[in-house]
């Protein structure tokens, strides 16, 4: 049941509780996004699922797997948080490309680095790198920066940034694909271009986590809608629930903002 | 009495030889200190606290007291006072005294280089590296490692500089590079004394050294701008 389950979550910093018992679960092809006001834990709950930060305590289940069980001292080990790391896939509010490499070598470096540690890769080098190389100008293709793909991150726009990161979170084939705040650094044209595509993911049945300001986007791609305030999931359901609808309080006031706005 | 251009080649050709052991001197301290000072750096930047401090001292004391000092304790202290002088008397003794002396000396001061060229690139490289499967060596070598360089570039050309004209300091426990080769000229040696001028001969040696060094280090600067 359910590609996500996320169960009973807590993560303090220091004696700061940021996340509170946090569960939900999604379903595969959903787009789960999470609204809230700054500081309400939206961005260390993604954190926690790619384990850029540990979780304190509760489970994680991908596909009924478990991935992380806070009892369990085995799941700490950087051998298997890096296995598991890569259900998720993350594109960052800051893009953080790789600037000494051009937007399809960002795209291929960690494909290559992996391929490089096949038992025979010494004998097929050519045609996994030739592979690598096609899946990634695929990729960029699909991001619409077919001419880009040999320009520096410094030569590129913002726009063009986010989605060679995507791109390059694609790469790794994740089961699911996070994205934080990724229009946060961006102008409001540029903006459109990196929803517009992320939309057409939501289209291609892409599994996506989206933590976002962008209300009416929120509203618009996703299936299911998470608002969270002071580290606790304080409302969730269907986009039309959540937006139209709201139950709390809290969540009224915080869409008021946006709905009279 | 010989004339200036019976005596110039005569010069010159000492003055070469201990200019070679300049360069001896600057290549060894070169190769050895630039991957000890890594290793510093990483040291220092160990979440083990005892290795930290204990480098942090060290650094201090070797970056807060004179060089000449460290050469004249790490060629004489075995000897005088350990009664074991490890170095022997010759040449190669005070070569070897002095090419750890400076790889130690230097390794300090490229630590500090590398730890603020390590500090300055931004922790989201890290994160991004991780994200993407990367182990924390990919992500140190393939990642960070290059942007490192860069920014390193400019300090550690002027360290490179600096070092050039500091391996004259080596003179002090007499090993013979060119400092001490043009000084012979002064005391007499083959026939020339009194001589002041093989001295002003010996700047020009480190001129042209350091000249051709500063258009090395700024090409290398130059060709790391294709990014940002």
């Amino acid at each position: 049941m359910g590609i996500l389950n996320v169960e009973h979550i807590v993560k303090s910093f220091d004696k700061t509780e940021v996340l509170k018992d946090i569960c939900f679960s999604m379903e595969e092809s959903e787009v789960l996004s999470i609204i809230g006001s700054s500081g309400s834990g939206k961005t260390t709950l993604l954190r926690c699922l790619n384990f850029l930060e540990r979780p304190d305590k509760g489970i994680i289940k991908v596909n009924d797997n478990i991935v992380f069980d806070g009892n369990d001292k085995s799941y700490l080990k950087e051998s298997v948080i890096r296995k598991n790391r890569m259900h998720f896939g993350m594109v960052f509010q800051s893009f953080n490309l790789f600037p000494q490499y051009t937007a399809i070598e960002n795209v291929m470096l960690a494909r290559r680095l992996q391929a490089e540690k096949l038992p025979d890769f010494k004998a097929k080098k050519k045609e996994i790198l030739e592979e690598i190389r096609s899946e990634a100008e695929f990729l960029i293709a699909q991001m619409g920066l077919t001419e880009r793909k040999d320009n520096y991150p410094h030569q590129l726009s913002g726009g063009q940034c986010q989605r060679v990161a995507i791109a390059r979170a694609l790469a790794m084939k994740p089961d699911i694909l996070c994205f934080d705040e990724p229009t946060s650094a961006l102008d409001p044209e540029l903006t459109g271009e990196v929803l517009r595509v992320i939309k057409e993911l939501a289209e291609t049945r892409m599994t996506m986590i989206i933590v976002t300001h962008e209300m009416a986007f929120a509203r618009d791609v996703a299936d299911k809608v998470i608002f969270m305030d002071n580290g606790y999931v304080l409302e969730s359901g269907t986009s039309d629930e959540v937006f139209n609808h709201p139950k709390e309080d809290r969540t009224k006031q915080f869409l008021g903002r946006f709905n009279n706005g | 009495m010989q004339t200036f251009s019976e005596q110039l080649p005569i010069v010159l050709h000492s003055l070469n030889i201990g200019f070679l052991q300049t360069l001896k001197l600057f290549f060894v301290t070169l190769i050895g200190a630039l991957p000890l000072g890594l290793l510093i750096s990483l040291g220092t930047g160990s979440k083990i606290t005892p290795l930290r401090i204990t480098l942090k001292i060290f650094i201090w004391i070797i970056r807060g007291t004179p060089l000449m000092i460290q050469l004249l304790i790490i060629y004489y202290f075995p000897g005088l006072v350990l009664k074991n002088a490890i170095w022997g008397g010759d040449e190669a003794g005070r070569f070897a005294a002095s090419a750890v002396a400076f790889i130690i000396n230097y390794a300090c001061y490229f630590s500090e280089i590398f730890r603020g060229g390590i500090s300055s690139i931004p922790i989201g490289q890290d994160e991004a590296g991780l994200v993407l499967g990367m182990s924390k060596s990919q992500i140190f070598f393939k990642v960070k490692l290059l942007q490192m360089i860069k920014r390193i570039v400019p300090p550690m050309s002027n360290e490179i500089l600096t070092l050039v004209k500091d391996t004259s300091l080596a003179r002090i426990i007499a090993l013979q590079e060119v400092i001490w080769a043009g000084q012979a000229f002064m005391k007499g040696s083959q026939g020339i004394s009194g001589a002041i001028w093989p001295l002003f001969f010996t700047a020009i040696y480190y001129l042209i050294c350091n000249g051709l060094l500063t258009l090395l280090l700024g090409g290398l600067e130059k060709k790391l701008e294709y990014f940002r």
